[in-house]
This record gives structure tokens, sequence and C-alpha cells, in this order.
């Protein structure tokens, strides 16, 4: 699309456009510049400071810290999918009286923050933080997987379900045989994409004193002195981004594979309109 | 429920902070989001480097983690903030915007392609297209999208209360705190005052949609 918005450059907007390109590296590697000549002045490059990353206590730290952030993410992911489903299967039912309280709950849920629900289960039922993140997380996003997963349904051609039916499934038999395992599979991407959202939130976990990374961070800091605390959260910060561009890379690489396998394989429904919905 | 009755100065001071917290923000995200998009499609190389770059970074950051930098980790930098509303805003606009900017960057992919063609077959320039042609249809075709960002902004603006902000999350902890014996009644307050916000946000973000939807 970029290419549509301007002309092939011709020598001159190439030469325009070369200068820009070098006044921006430049801007932005002064403002790169100052920043690390203000860390530099706060000593922060002094190597003792770095050099905490040579003991095993800190890195041991820190794996704890991962490893809490990632079994609270995958014991969340767990529970929330399958919810997400039977949330989905409730919210499209022909029962009026299952249909209505559940569009009402996940309205409640989605419009929340997630860090009340999880103080919310910490205080009221007096869990661990453990719990109380799994369960915000949980309650959270298996709203969430409900909306995408009826958004996938609904971009299902409608032929599908009608001829469910008129080989005689019931309407249920049909939602659960021909309609989810078409609707699941086109929206992965968008599953994938809210996994990493799930992912990032379980740093929420700090707020309600969960020991994950984030509060990693804030023990060792405190533990060992505030002057380790840059040199502490910047390998931290690192780490998290690190994990969840690889699962976003993950989602973006679904989508692709999907893609071609939608336009070599099905006759039916335009890719275009297949666009993850929010 | 007393509780709620007899807190309600504090619900309200904590409402029109996050309101304050999300409106300041969502201005300053959607402003800079939009250029973000514009750096994205530009002919200069160094502004899509530097907005792609951006955008794939800050959107894998946690919001905490923006939060936990602003608030815990500049001030011992040196760079200090007479209020934390400021280092709450800071953090909340810069995660925003690559949001906003993702946005806008795929409602301008979905302007048909035959509109910039037109535009630049009449002689206009790359800025002319883009702010004249390009992005009011862009960013008609954007609004769901964006009020969903935004509604995701108001809900955000609650990890402030875990940084020394007192908005509505943080009255909520600091009322739990002083009623130990009513907690759950101060939550709901507190989720009732959230869901004030977000609810009609999430109605108006359907009406558009139907309505563009239709004029497509």
């Amino acid at each position: 699309m970029s290419s549509v918005l301007y002309d092939v450059p011709g020598p001159k907007a190439r030469r325009v456009s070369l200068i820009g390109s070098v006044i921006g590296v430049i801007a932005i590697g002064a403002l790169l510049f100052l920043a690390v000549m203000t860390l530099a002045q706060q000593g922060i490059f002094e190597s003792q400071r770095w050099a905490i990353f040579g003991q095993a206590d800190v890195w041991n730290l820190i794996a704890n810290g991962i490893g809490a952030t990632l079994s609270a993410a995958a014991v969340a992911a767990v529970i929330a999918f399958p919810l997400g489903l039977l949330l989905c299967l409730m919210r499209i039912s022909d029962v009026a009286w299952i249909r209505i309280p559940t569009r009402i709950v996940l309205e409640f849920l989605r419009g929340m923050p997630v860090v009340l629900m999880m103080l919310f289960v910490l205080l009221v039922f007096a869990t661990s933080s453990f719990v109380a993140v799994v369960a915000g997380l949980v309650l959270y996003n298996s709203a969430i997987f409900a909306e995408i997963i009826r958004a996938g349904i609904q971009s299902l051609p409608k032929g599908q379900r009608e001829a469910g039916l008129a080989i005689g499934l019931t309407s249920f038999q049909s939602r659960l045989t021909i309609e989810l395992p078409q609707a699941i599979r086109r929206m992965l991407p968008s599953l994938v994409a809210q996994l990493v959202v799930l992912l990032k939130d379980t740093s929420l976990g700090y707020i309600v004193a969960y020991g994950e990374l984030l509060r990693a961070v804030q023990v060792m800091a405190d533990f060992l002195g505030p002057q380790f605390l840059f040199p502490v959260f910047f390998v931290a910060a690192a780490i998290y981004i690190a994990i969840n561009l690889a699962v976003s890379r993950l989602a973006i690489w679904i989508e692709k594979r999907g893609s071609k396998k939608a336009a070599g394989g099905m006759a039916h429904a335009p890719v275009a309109g297949t666009a993850p919905a929010k | 429920m007393d509780v709620i009755i007899e807190s309600l100065p504090q619900y309200w001071d904590g409402f029109l902070r996050t309101l304050f917290l999300a409106v300041v923000s969502g201005i300053i995200a959607l402003v800079f989001g939009t250029l973000l998009a514009a750096a994205r499609v530009s002919p200069i190389a160094a502004l899509r480097g530097f907005s792609m770059a951006y955008v794939e970074i800050v959107r894998n950051t946690p919001l905490t983690i923006a939060f936990f930098f602003a608030a815990v980790v500049l001030p011992r930098l040196g760079v200090t903030f007479e209020q934390f509303e400021v280092a709450a805003i800071i953090a909340l606009s810069a995660y925003t915007s690559a949001f906003i900017a993702e946005a806008v960057r795929s409602g301008v992919n979905s302007v048909p392609v035959g509109q910039a063609e037109a535009a630049r077959s009449i002689g206009m320039k790359f800025s002319q297209v883009l702010s004249l042609i390009i992005l009011p249809q862009a960013l008609r075709t954007v609004i769901p999208p964006l009020i969903n960002i935004l509604i995701a902004l108001v809900k955000n603006s609650s990890v402030a209360g875990a940084f020394y902000v007192l908005e509505l999350f943080g009255y909520g902890k600091q009322l739990a705190n002083d009623h130990g014996d009513a907690v759950m009644w101060v939550l709901v307050g507190v989720a009732f005052f959230y869901l004030l916000i977000t609810v009609p946000l999430g109605y108006l973000a359907n009406v558009v949609e139907r309505k563009v939807a239709i004029a497509r």
C-alpha cells in the first residue's frame, strides 16, 4: 500500500528522502545518545552494577520470576479457552433465558479492568495471589475468547448452519460439529494474539503481590540496593518483551499459513472477510 | 452497601481522576499514534523504521513494565515528577499510541487503491495525498476499533492506582483497607464506576460500526 501513496521516487525525490533519512537517523541517534549519557552520569554503566549478573542467585531469582509468569499464563489459558467456548455457545444459544444473562455477564466482564478482578478475588475470597492472578485472567480472557469465537461463527457463510440443520442435526449439534471447528480455525490468529495479551497481563500480578518477573525485580532491588534497580529492570523487561515478541511472531506465522491454505483450499468465503475482529 | 454511599465523595474524586487520565492520555495517544501511522507509510526510510520498531516493541511490552519504568525507575535516574499523574500519563499514552498507530495503519490499508492513485494523478504530493484524501477516509473506518482502544485505555488506567495515583482503583484499594468488613461492596462500587464509562463507550462503538458498515 505504501508505494501507492507516492510516486516512484526520481533522482531528486530519492536525494530528498535520503537526506530526510540521514537527518532522521541523526535525530533519533542524538536522543538515544542523550539518554545513554544521562544514564552514564548516574553511573549506570559502571561494571560492578552489571557484575551481579555473574551471580547464580540473581539468575535463579529471574528464572523463578519467569517460571511464575509463564505458569500463571499457562494455567489461565488452559482454563480460559474451554470456558470461553462454553460462554460462546451460551451467548448464541437459541434459548433466551440462557442467551440474555450470558450476554450481560460477558458485557460486565469485558468492561472491567483485569487488575480489579484480581484484587476482588484476592480480598473477597482470601485466596493466594496465584489463584487471584489466574482467576482474574480466566474471567477476563474467557469473555474475550467467547467474543472472538462468536465473531468467527458469525463470519461463516449462512449455508453451513442451514446445511447442518437440513441433514437433521439439532441446533446444538450443528454448532458443535459444523460451525465451531471452522470458526476456531478462522479465528486462530486472533486467539493467539489474545494469548499475547494474556501473557502481558500476568504482569498485573505485580499489583496483587504475586511473585512474577517484575516482583522479582523489585525484590532484588530492595535486597541488593537501589543502584541495581536499573540493570535488573532492564534485563527483566528485555526478557518479557522477547517472550511476547516470540508469541506474536507465532500469531503472524499462523495467520500467513492460514491465509495460504484458505487461498488454496477453500472455494467459499473471500479471504478479505476474515480480518480478525477485535 | 452503606459503605458505597458513605464513600461517594472518594468514588467521585477517583472517577474524575480516571476520566482525566483517560482523556488526556487518549488525546496525546491519538495525535502521536496518527503521526506514527503516517511515518509508517512515508517515503522516508528512517521514519518507517522508527515507527515499525516503536510499535513492535511497545505492543509487546506489558503495561505494568511501562508504569514501573515511568513511576519507579525514572525517578531513580533523576527524572522526578511533582505529581505521579504525569508518570501515569506518559506510560499510558506511550503504550496506547502504539495500538492506535496499528489501527490507523490498517485503516489506511483499507482505503481503495484508486483513491491514492487518483489523488496522485491530479498532482498531489505525499503529504497532501495522506492528509486530504487517505486519512479522512481511513479515520472513518477505524472509529470503531479506536473506540475499543479507548475503552482499553480506560481500563488500563487502573494500573496507575498501583503506582501512587489515587484514581478509581487507587481509592478502591485504600477503601478496601479501611473497610475490612465490606471489601466486596467497596470493589463492587469501583466496578460500577468503571462500567459507567466502558459500557456506554462499547455501545457507541457498536452503533458507529453499524453506521459505517452501511455507508460502505
